[in-house]
């Protein structure tokens, strides 16, 4: 817990991840529409919204698969359209769908990921076998993905992206299509990261039940920010009993302003 | 240990290059050796053309000395480099398009997420597709050479592999620029009638070209305009211990254009991902 305070108290460096006024668009359909809010290093952040909310273009921006029609994702202060390389090397991912060779073993799954980052076969299996371990699957290493089950899986695409050692890890929701207790794990070992070694989470979900009061909450909803605070702060200013409450308030608000 | 346990973050050097392309064509034959109907498929598809189509127009259609041939060569001879072309056509169009698939499209972000120069990432690819479309050929030429289809020299096994390296790369880069233009896989049923069949047929591979010149010279024109006819001259020179400049020049050139069009269209801000939406 030391380590979390010293890092949360060096947080005057740059921000794990700073959305800086991103626009986007597909067409004359506003995806993004002004969206600014950062992450700082070692904190837990839910990425809030539903279905067309925009999570899924904002996913794409920062993971650079495309760029914004405007504004900048920094991340660790490099500038992900221009210093591409610098900013991704800090960054993990998780996508939504699952992107693990059903046909391979955990293990060459891990290596795979490590050349990417490239990191040779002998340091990345070292590095596989500790993480696999972490997550709990240390005598799976060398089954076949498709012999996991749904939450195993996922727990080895947590290992996966943390393989190059990134100081900030997006997870676009990650505990979709998964039982409650595979939910309950994956959280858990994902707050563990953020606690014991300082890694800053972007965890997009639409589940509200996945918050704490102490998290950090981007509310997005049509494309914009309706609220960037500590779950507490959004429900005491939403003046609801409840992040769910807050949610819906909010939401249903943004809608009469539409129409 | 830490999983945030860092060694000093280095710059993506050269041999981060090599390990990144190494782990990139290491995971594709892995995959290729899980996938036997795949492996079983792309070499039934040229062994019927040989042995079906091949030894029925072996009476009707006689080869005359053209080069590389010194001699009258067998009609299965004539159309092996025009099958091998074949090979890595469908093996081109067919791993870049399962890019287009929705899972596919999963391990395509996950290639794209790596630090390395979006360019490098995508030519990686190109080469570990090409690397699977060789085993292939290689099988393919075990085969044939059962069936008494071989170089005049065992250095045509060896003099083929570098045509062989540069045809795959150009019909892979091809397959790379269709897929960013395609939204559904159910279009490969489209790149079939539109691209792979006509690139097939209006090209020397099944016939010489002088041939096609007798029966219709404005399909010749097109015989003679379509990259793939020097692909598989290409091949089918090498394949015989020798050079051809010209096809060389034009499937080089081909591969250079078809691959700077395949970068462009996966560039970020540029690119067809964008209007698709990203998945």
């Amino acid at each position: 817990m030391n380590e979390t305070m010293a890092l949360g108290g060096a947080a005057a460096g740059p921000a794990a991840l700073a959305v800086e006024r991103v626009s986007h668009a597909y067409g004359a359909r506003k995806a993004l529409d002004d969206v600014s809010f950062s992450v700082r290093p070692a904190t837990f952040a839910v990425l809030l919204g539903l279905n067309g909310a925009g999570k899924s273009t904002l996913f794409s921006v920062i993971t650079h698969l495309y760029a914004a029609r405007a504004g900048a994702v920094r991340i660790f202060g490099h500038d992900v359209a221009r210093q591409s390389g610098a900013a991704l090397a800090e960054l993990g991912v998780v996508f939504q769908s699952r992107t693990l060779d059903p046909d391979l073993s955990v293990e060459q799954n891990m290596l795979y990921q490590g050349a990417l980052q490239g990191i040779g076969p002998r340091q990345a299996r070292a590095r596989a076998r500790d993480l696999v371990a972490r997550m709990g699957l240390a005598d799976r290493l060398k089954d076949r993905v498709r012999q996991l089950s749904g939450g195993q899986a996922r727990r080895v695409e947590i290992a996966r992206a943390l393989l190059h050692a990134p100081r900030l890890v997006l997870l676009d929701e990650p505990t979709a299509g998964l039982d409650i207790k595979a939910r309950a794990d994956i959280l858990a070992l994902t707050r563990r990261l953020v606690a014991e070694d300082g890694v800053g989470v972007l965890w997009t979900t639409h589940l509200v039940d996945e918050i704490r009061p102490d998290d950090q909450v981007v509310l997005l909803h049509k494309g914009r920010v309706l609220a960037d605070d500590r779950a507490v702060a959004v429900i005491a200013a939403a003046g609801a009993d409840s992040i769910g409450a807050a949610f819906s308030r909010l939401t249903s608000g943004a809608g009469e302003e539409d129409a | 240990m830490s999983v945030a346990a860092r060694d000093a973050r280095r710059p993506f050097g050269l041999a981060a290059y090599l390990v990144c392309l190494q782990g990139i064509v290491w995971r594709e034959s892995l995959r290729f050796l899980h996938q036997r109907e795949r492996f079983v498929s792309a070499l039934v598809r040229p062994l019927v053309w040989l042995f079906i189509f091949a030894a029925g127009f072996r009476q009707t259609l006689g080869v005359s000395i053209i080069p590389p041939y010194e001699t009258y060569v067998l009609y299965d001879v004539y159309i092996t480099p025009g099958l091998i072309a074949m090979i890595q056509l469908f093996n081109g169009m067919q791993s870049s398009l399962s890019m287009v698939y929705d899972r596919e499209m999963g391990s395509m972000r996950m290639l794209l997420v790596s630090p390395a120069p979006r360019w490098f990432l995508l030519t990686s690819k190109l080469l570990a597709g090409v690397a699977v479309s060789i085993l292939q050929v290689y099988a393919y030429l075990v085969i044939a050479y059962l069936w008494e289809i071989e170089p005049p020299t065992w250095w045509g096994y060896l003099t083929i592999l570098p045509a062989l390296a540069l045809s795959g790369l150009m019909l892979g880069a091809l397959g790379m620029v269709l897929s960013s233009l395609i939204k559904q896989l159910e279009n490969f049923a489209g790149v079939m009638n539109f691209v792979i069949f006509p690139m097939f047929f209006a090209s020397s591979a099944l016939y010489p070209l002088w041939r096609v010149q007798e029966g219709s010279p404005w399909l010749a024109t097109v015989c003679a305009l379509n990259p793939f006819t020097y692909a598989v001259e290409l091949i089918r020179f090498a394949f015989w211990g020798k050079f051809e400049p010209l096809s060389f020049a034009v499937v080089l050139g081909c591969t250079i254009v078809f691959l700077a069009a395949a970068v462009v269209a996966y560039d970020p801000s540029r690119g067809m991902l964008m209007r698709r939406g990203g998945g």
